[in-house]
C-alpha cells in the first residue's frame, strides 16, 4: 500500500504530463503483481463502487478521537478523509502495513455491516499517507489528475527496449475491455514475458472512426459522386460488440454502458458482430428528443417502467466485424452492402439501418440540409464511398455537416451558487473552449493532462436552459469535481461538456477570449462527450466570421 | 500548589513576557532595557534592546542578521550556566529548535518557570537536543498544536527529495526553506543521505549558512547561485527563501521542480496554496505528540500557551487534568516555517 500511496500523493502535486508519466511508469515497473494491477484499476475504472463512507467514518471516529479535537481539526483541514487520515491515532506498535492487494481483497469481501470495522483495522496498519490513500480509494476514483488514457500511455512505456515490438496506447485499448483487474497477463505481455493477451471469447472495443466538421476548403474539393449522405441522428454514438453470447455496448470513449440498456444487450445476444450506430429512444419507429435518451443514460438500475416509457433503439450505420470476418479494410460502399445484407437476414429487434439519403448534386444536398427540420436530425453525415474504417479522426473521409443552429460544445470551468430558490445549487456556469498554449510559461488555464498543449479560455456564462433534474446532476458533478473553492464559486475539473446555444456571437475585446455570446443557455449536457473533443477557440471565431459573411450577403 | 503565584512575578505586558524581580523581558516585542532572547528568529530576536542575554550562537546570529549594533550590550551565557539577575537565577537550556536556541529557566521564591521559546524533540544534527527541565510553570509554543500535525521523519522526507532528483535529472530542484535553521538542517540531512555535489543558495541564505559552518556545523560545498543567467543548474539542488520560490527569481532555472520544507506541508490545502510540486514535511517546531509528551515530562502544574493554536492545546491539557491557559503575547506571528 505504501508505494501506491506515495504514487497518489506525489501525483496530486505534479503538474506536468511528462512528470506524471515518469511517476506512473516508474511505479508500474517496480511494483509487484497483483498490486500494480489494482493500482491501474484504481486509476482507470475505479476499484470500488463509491462506499457510503460518511457514516462508517463517523462510527469509527467516535471511539477513537475526541469530538472537540476532531471538530477543530476538520475546520482547519477542510476535508474529511484527509482529517481522519491525519488524526487517526498511531498505535505504539504498528503491525506491518498491508499490501494494496490485501486492502482490495479485505474491502471487497467485507459484508456491508463490517465495512467500518474492516476499514478501522486497515487504518491501524497504515501511516498517514497510506491512510489518506485508503480513504481516497474507498471514496471513489481518486482524483489525482490522471486520465485513464494517461495511465495507459504510461503502461505502454514500461515495455523494455529489448522487446520485439513497441506497444502503443491503442494496442492496449483494443484489448482493455477483455481484461480484468489485476491485469497480470497485460503486465506480462508489456514486459515481453508473454504473448499479447487474447481477447478471445469476450467482446472488445475498437476505437471508433470519427468525422470532421466540414469546412469551406472541404467544399472546394467536394465531388457529389464520391460521397454517401446519411442523416446525422441526435442520439449518442455507440459501438455494439457481440461475441460468444456476450454483448457490450460501448460509448465513443470506450466506456461500457451495457448495464443501462439491457434490452439492446439481449437483442444482440445470439449474434457475432461489431457494429457502429446511433443509440436513440424511439417509440413505434419515431425517434424521441435527446432529452428522453438522457433519462436512460447513467442509470445503474433500469426499471421496467423506464424500459417501457423510454424504449431504446439502435440505428446502425456501419459493420466492422461479422462472424469473425474483419470488414474494416473494405470500402464504405462494400461495408454498407454487407450491413444491409446482414440486417435483412438477421437484423436484431430494436435496430434498423440508417437510410442513405440520395442526392446527385451539391444543390440537392444543400436543399436537403436546409430542409431538415425534424428534432431528431442534427444535420448530415457525408462519407467517402472508398474509405476503409479507420480508427481515430482521419482527414478527408467522413464529414459532419451540422444544422445551422448556433451552438458550441464548451467545457464547464466554474460554477457559482444561484440565488433565490436555487441558492443551494451551483446553477451559474462559466464555460470555455480550448485554445492552443502559445506560451507555456504564461499559461493560466486549468492544468492537467486533459488536452495536452491546450488550455481553456472562458467564452461565456449561462444559468438557464437546463431542467431541474439536470440542475441537480450538474450540481452533483460540481461538488464531486471541485478543484478549488473561492467563496461561492467553485473551479471544477475540466471534464463536463455543455452544448451551449446562443442567439449571436460577436467580437468583444473586453473578454479574455475576445468573444461574447448573446443570451447563451445550456442546450444540452454532453455526459457522453470527452472534454478533449469540445470546441476550440478557432471554431468559435469561425462562427463569428460566418455570421459576418451571412450579414454581408 | 507550587505553581500558584508564579504569575505574580512572571506575566505578559505590552512589551512582552516580563520577569518583574529580575527586571527582564523574554523575547520582547518592543525595545527594553534588559532582555533575554531565546533564539535568533525575527519574532523573538529584535534590535534596539539595552542588554541582551542569550547563548553565544544566538548572539552571533543576531549580529549577522541585525548588525553588530543590534543591542547596547551582548551578554553570552553558556547552556547550563546560572546567571543571577537581582536574585532570580536564570539558566539557558537547549531547546532543539535552531542553532543556539534556548529555553529560559527562571527560579525565584522557591518556584521554577521554564519559558521554552520555540522547540522540537525530533533529532536535528545542526543543534543541541531539547532538555527536559522539571518545573512548576511551563510556557510552551503552539505553532502546530492541532492533532492533525504529526511531522514525518525528516530523513524520509529528504529521501523523497533525492528520489525526485534522480527521477528528474535534467531539472533543478528549488527548495524553499526558512533561512535560519531550516535551510542548514536540510543541507546537513542531504549530506548525511550521501549527496555531496555543491548546493546552491539564494543570496539571502548565504551569510547565516556561512556562520553555521564557522560555528562548526559541517555543510559541505555551498555556493551562491551564480548571477549569470545562462549558468547551467539543470539537476542542481538550490535552496532559497520560500517567497523566492514562487517569484521571478525562480524563472532563471530551467524547468525547476519546486519544493517547500515546512511543517505546514502536512496539510494538502496549504500545499495547494503554496503551489509547489514537492512538499516536504520538515519542521523545526514540536508537533502535537511532542507538545503533549514534553509538557507531561516537565510535570508542570500550570501550562501557559503562546503563539499558535492555543485553543486545541488548552482543551487537551485541561482534559488531562492540567491547568492550562492561553497567554496573549504580542508580536508573534506564524513563524516562517
Ligand atoms: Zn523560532
Ligand atoms: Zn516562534
Amino acid at each position: 500500500m505504501e508505494p501506491f500511496a506515495l504514487l497518489l500523493d506525489t501525483l496530486t502535486t505534479t503538474p506536468s504530463r511528462k512528470g506524471k508519466l515518469a511517476l506512473l511508469s516508474e511505479y508500474f515497473r517496480a511494483a509487484p503483481d497483483p498490486d500494480r494491477g489494482y493500482a491501474l484499476a484504481a486509476l482507470t475504472d475505479g476499484l470500488f463502487p463509491r462506499l457510503p463512507l460518511r457514516r462508517s467514518l463517523a462510527t469509527l471516529l467516535e471511539t477513537r478521537v475526541d469530538p472537540v479535537l476532531y471538530a477543530l481539526s476538520r475546520d482547519y483541514v477542510g476535508d474529511t478523509a484527509e482529517t481522519v487520515a491525519l488524526l487517526w491515532p498511531e498505535p505504539t506498535d504498528r503491525p506491518p502495513p498491508p499490501r494494496l492487494s490485501e486492502v482490495v481483497t479485505a474491502i471487497a469481501n467485507a459484508p456491508p455491516s463490517e465495512i467500518a470495522g474492516t476499514l478501522g483495522h486497515l487504518l491501524d496498519r497504515l501511516d498517514t499517507r497510506g491512510r489518506w490513500a485508503l480513504l481516497k480509494l474507498v471514496g471513489g476514483a481518486p482524483r489525482v489528475g490522471v486520465s485513464a488514457r494517461l495511465a495507459k500511455t504510461a503502461l505502454a512505456e514500461i515495455r523494455p527496449d529489448t522487446a520485439a515490438h513497441a506497444v502503443g496506447v491503442s494496442d492496449i485499448e483494443e484489448i482493455w475491455h477483455a481484461l480484468e483487474p489485476p491485469y497480470t497477463d497485460l503486465f506480462l505481455w508489456l514486459e515481453g514475458k508473454a504473448p499479447r493477451p487474447d481477447a478471445g471469447g469476450k467482446p472488445v472495443f475498437r476505437p471508433l472512426m470519427l468525422a470532421h466538421a466540414i469546412e469551406e476548403q472541404d467544399w472546394a474539393s467536394f465531388a457529389p459522386e464520391d460521397f454517401a449522405a446519411e442523416w446525422k441522428w441526435d442520439g449518442i454514438r455507440v459501438q455494439i460488440a457481440a461475441h460468444g453470447g456476450h454483448v457490450r455496448i460501448f460509448s465513443r470513449t470506450g466506456d461500457d454502458i451495457s448495464r443501462s440498456f439491457p434490452e439492446i444487450v439481449s437483442a444482440f445476444e445470439r449474434h457475432d458482430v461489431l457494429a457502429d450506430g446511433e443509440l436513440l429512444v424511439a417509440r413505434r419507429g419515431v425517434v424521441a428528443a435527446f432529452n428522453d435518451l438522457q433519462q436512460r443514460l447513467n442509470r445503474k438500475v433500469v426499471t421496467g417502467k423506464m424500459l417501457k416509457d423510454h424504449p431504446a433503439h439502435v440505428r446502425l450505420y456501419d459493420l466492422l466485424i461479422v462472424d469473425g470476418e474483419d470488414l474494416r479494410e473494405l470500402s464504405f460502399r462494400e461495408r454498407r452492402l454487407r450491413l444491409e445484407a446482414w440486417h435483412s437476414a438477421h437484423g436484431p429487434p430494436l435496430t434498423d439501418v440508417s437510410p442513405l439519403v440520395p442526392f446527385e448534386t451539391r444543390a440537392e444536398l444543400d436543399a436537403l440540409w436546409a430542409d431538415a427540420r425534424e428534432a431528431s436530425i442534427e444535420g448530415l453525415m457525408l462519407k467517402r464511398w472508398t474509405s476503409p474504417y479507420l480508427s481515430g479522426r482521419p482527414r478527408g473521409h467522413w464529414f459532419k455537416w451540422k444544422r445551422a443552429a448556433l451552438t458550441l460544445d464548451c467545457v464547464l470551468m466554474y460554477a457559482q451558487r444561484g440565488s433565490g430558490k436555487r441558492s443551494s445549487y451551483y446553477s451559474d456556469y462559466t464555460f470555455g473552449v480550448w485554445r492552443e498554449i502559445e506560451n507555456p510559461e504564461a499559461a493560466t488555464g486549468p492544468r492537467g493532462d486533459i488536452y495536452p498543449g491546450h488550455e481553456l479560455v472562458p467564452v461565456g456564462k449561462a444559468y438557464s436552459g437546463m431542467t431541474d433534474a439536470e440542475l441537480i446532476e450538474i450540481d452533483r458533478f460540481v461538488r464531486n469535481h471541485t478543484v478549488e473553492q473561492f467563496g461561492p464559486v467553485r473551479a471544477v475539473e475540466p471534464r463536463l461538456v455543455l452544448e451551449v446555444a446562443f442567439d449571436a456571437i460577436f467580437p468583444s475585446p473586453r473578454h479574455k477570449s475576445g468573444l461574447a455570446m448573446r443570451f447563451p443557455r445550456i442546450h444540452r449536457i454532453r455526459w457522453d462527450k470527452p472534454a478533449v473533443e469540445a470546441d476550440t477557440l478557432t471554431a468559435a471565431q469561425r462562427l463569428v466570421a460566418n455570421a459576418a459573411n451571412a450579414l454581408a450577403r | 500548589m507550587r505553581a500558584a503565584g508564579v504569575d505574580q512575578w512572571l506575566y505578559p505586558t505590552p512589551r512582552g513576557l516580563y520577569c518583574a524581580p529580575a527586571g527582564v523581558y523574554i523575547d520582547p516585542a518592543r525595545p527594553v532595557e534588559r532582555a533575554i532572547v531565546t533564539h535568533g528568529h525575527s519574532d523573538h530576536a529584535r534590535p534596539g534592546n539595552g542588554a541582551v542575554l542569550a547563548t553565544a550562537e544566538t548572539i552571533e546570529i543576531m549580529k549577522v542578521r541585525l548588525g553588530t549594533e543590534a543591542a547596547g550590550r551582548f551578554e553570552p551565557a553558556a547552556y547550563g550556566a546560572t546567571t543571577n539577575l537581582d536574585g532570580v537565577a536564570v539558566r539557558l537550556v537547549p531547546a532543539g529548535h535552531v542553532l543556539g536556541s534556548a529555553q529560559v529557566v527562571l527560579e525565584w521564591n522557591g518556584q521554577r518557570a521554564v519559558v521554552s521559546g520555540d522547540y522540537k524533540r525530533s533529532p536535528d544534527p545542526t543543534c543541541a537536543p531539547f532538555e527536559v527541565v522539571p518545573c512548576d510553570v511551563f510556557v510552551t509554543e503552539a505553532t502546530f498544536a492541532l492533532p492533525v500535525f504529526r511531522h514525518e521523519h525528516a530523513a524520509s522526507e529528504i529521501a523523497r527529495l533525492l528520489a525526485s532528483m534522480r527521477r528528474n535529472p535534467d531539472r533543478a530542484h528549488l527548495v524553499g526553506a526558512y533561512g535560519l535553521g531550516k535551510c542548514q538542517r536540510v543541507i546537513r540531512l542531504v549530506r548525511e543521505a550521501g549527496y555531496d555535489a555543491p548546493i546552491y543558495l539564494h543570496g539571502a541564505h548565504l551569510a547565516i549558512t556561512e556562520l553555521y559552518a564557522k560555528l562548526g556545523v559541517d555543510l559541505g560545498d555551498c555556493r551562491a547561485v551564480p548571477d549569470d543567467k545562462s549558468a547551467d543548474l539543470a539537476g542542481a539542488l538550490v535552496i532559497g527563501p520560500p517567497s523566492a520560490i514562487a517569484d521571478r527569481w525562480s524563472r532563471r532555472f530551467p524547468d525547476p521542480v519546486t519544493a517547500f520544507a515546512s511543517g505546514w506541508m502536512r496539510i494538502k490545502g496549504r500545499v495547494r496554496q503554496s503551489g509547489v510540486e514537492l512538499p516536504l514535511v520538515i519542521s523545526d517546531h514540536a508537533d502535537w505528540p511532542e507538545l503533549i509528551s514534553t509538557i507531561l515530562e516537565t510535570s508542570a502544574e500550570d501550562v501557559w500557551v503562546t503563539h499558535g493554536r492555543e485553543d486545541a492545546l488548552v482543551y487537551e491539557l485541561t482534559r488531562r487534568g492540567l491547568k492550562a491557559r492561553a497567554l496573549a503575547l504580542v508580536g508573534f506571528d506564524e513563524e516562517g516555517e
